[in-house]
């Protein structure tokens, strides 16, 4: 949380407009978009994904706690940003993660992505996702592990006596075996989210409902999501690996963590371009990217990575797209960057 | 010369790896294992200080401006001696440190204390400056490889110790942040060493100045 107290802030004379929103009603706003997502991983993984989700929630918070604790920072965890990053971090992990896992995660995305950079508002990288790139980095096994929702619900807390492991719709994507896939899942449930995958990623139906609702409520704009989303619309329609161009297509937007991503993750301030020109840059490459790693890569998802990249080339994005000051004729502008 | 504040120079106040930043790339990529990190330590302390007190001797009558190019020779020779007494007698160690032996000629702590100590001081004080600094860079080399692989992959002293040369397993397997022993892990232990070093150089000046 920014220090207030020491920040030199110039007020001219009233009248002032007092905005009511914070970070922390912007982060309610997105807690709240995150439930559908949530209840539904309930409802097709059992309860395991709540308490996952929980687990990583909490030690989020504890670690923030911890960190401003023990370097005598003002405390920041009333903000809820940190509750925010333990959700998402569960939502992009299989659900069969065991609970120490997450915390290394955890750990990861608040205390070295997130407070190392210091605090809210400067990580570099969105830190649910960093932290998922760690745990795919030393955890491989334990992240790849997929069940089948139709084989079984996963039992309440542990014993993996009738889950049945199972390919998600990315791992026949990636070798191009479209009626594979489609012989295992049809359209509806791929949209409603009746499929094998992480968390929080498997229902694009739950996700557009808090999409919306995010961008309803002015949290987050359009144009990310919008140009993220309709750049891998187009590339996979016309590049598909198998089948007719529309129904590759569909089931490239709806298999994999595709909707969290567009919505939940690239859409994050600290690491996300300011300007709407800038915005739509990004969600293009964010495109690109994921279908680039999708096609053409070794990994099967290409969503975490792609936001990751693209998060790296925002300060020169937010460079190239600086507006025109006010006043200031566009030529002359250019001079007096000179 | 003051042996004892050259010692502390090379272990904590100008230590070359955590204070001067030199010697990155070896740092990086051998501290996996502490095996690995105690046999590029000692090949560095030998080499460094051999090549100290060789280049300190030939001080006067080496010309100034092909300095350089006598440094890495006398540097080269050092550096084939060991390369040769490691593959010989410990081809394990040899082996897995592979091409950063050679590449110690490149070193940038070593060139650096020729350039900057050994050509100007004699022969005495640059072997010491050579033993200090190269136990600095030990030192860290050691701690940073007991860290990467107690974490990384939960043993101590892989290739030295325990069954098979398997090391002594501390964390069970599945527990150790494999990450670790990728580079980004060499990046991320070498800057919390690094914050923490400046953390305890700087706390006795923070005490001076809040007791004025």
């Amino acid at each position: 949380m920014t220090d207030y107290k020491n920040l030199k802030l110039i007020a001219t004379s009233n009248p002032h407009i007092r905005g009511s929103e914070t970070t922390q009603t912007i982060m309610r706003d997105v807690i709240i978009a995150m439930c559908p997502a949530l209840i539904w991983s309930i409802v097709i993984f059992g309860v395991e994904a709540l308490v996952l989700t929980a687990i990583s929630a909490a030690g989020c918070v504890f670690f923030e706690w911890l960190y401003r604790f023990l370097m005598k920072k003002p405390q920041s965890i009333g903000d809820l940003s940190a509750v925010v990053t333990g959700i998402l971090l569960a939502f992009v992990c299989p659900p069969t993660l065991p609970w120490w896992t997450i915390l290394v995660g955890d750990f990861f995305a608040i205390v070295v992505v997130k407070q190392l950079f210091g605090g809210i508002g400067k990580n570099f990288l969105n830190p649910a996702l960093a932290g998922r790139a760690a745990l795919v980095a030393s955890y491989a096994g334990s992240m790849t592990t997929w069940i089948d929702p139709a084989a079984g619900k996963a039992p309440i807390l542990g014993g993996a006596v009738d889950v049945v492991t199972a390919a998600t719709p990315l791992t026949y994507m990636k070798a191009g075996d479209l009626a594979g896939l489609q012989s295992v899942y049809d359209l509806k449930a791929m949209f409603i989210g009746n499929i094998g995958g992480c968390v929080g990623e498997v229902s694009s139906l739950m996700l557009l409902i808090g999409g919306v609702y995010l961008i309803g409520r002015k949290v987050i704009n359009w144009h990310t999501p919008v140009s993220y989303i309709g750049t891998v619309a187009v590339l996979t329609f016309l590049f598909p690996k198998a089948g007719s161009s529309l129904e590759w297509m569909l089931y490239s937007l709806f298999g994999g963590g595709l909707m969290l991503g567009a919505f939940f993750m690239a859409t994050d301030y600290a690491t996300s371009p300011v300007t709407k020109r800038g915005q739509v840059i990004f969600g293009i490459g964010c495109g690109v990217f994921t279908v680039f790693i999708r096609y053409f890569g070794s990994y099967s998802e290409g969503v975490c990575y792609s936001i990751m990249v693209m998060n790296l080339c925002v300060a020169l994005i937010d460079k190239c797209t600086k507006p025109t000051r006010f006043g200031v004729v566009k030529s002359n502008s250019k001079e007096a960057a000179k | 010369m003051n042996f004892g504040k050259q010692f502390k120079e090379g272990l904590i106040t100008n230590n070359p790896v955590l204070v001067q930043v030199l010697g990155m790339c070896s740092t990086m990529a051998i501290t996996t294992s502490f095996m690995n990190g105690l046999g590029m330590g000692i090949s560095v302390l030998i080499i460094l200080t051999a090549s100290n007190v060789v280049i300190s001797a030939i001080r006067k009558i080496v010309p100034d401006k092909i300095r350089i190019a006598m440094f890495i020779v006398v540097i080269a020779g050092f550096v084939t001696c060991v390369d040769l007494a490691l593959q010989a007698f410990v081809p394990a160690v040899a082996e897995s440190l592979g091409v950063f032996i050679p590449l110690i000629v490149v070193n940038c702590i070593i060139l650096g204390r020729a350039e900057s100590f050994s050509y100007k001081n004699g022969v005495l004080a640059s072997a010491v400056d050579g033993v200090c600094q190269g136990i600095g860079y030990t030192a860290v080399l050691m701690v940073m490889s007991i860290v990467r692989e107690f974490l990384g992959a939960g043993t101590f002293g892989a290739g030295l110790l325990g069954a098979e040369a398997k090391g002594i397993r501390i964390l069970p397997s599945q527990f150790p942040v494999g990450m670790l022993t990728l580079p980004v892990g060499g990046f991320l232990v070498l800057g919390v060493l690094i914050a923490a070093m400046q953390w305890a150089l700087n706390r006795p000046k923070k005490k001076k100045e809040e007791s004025k």
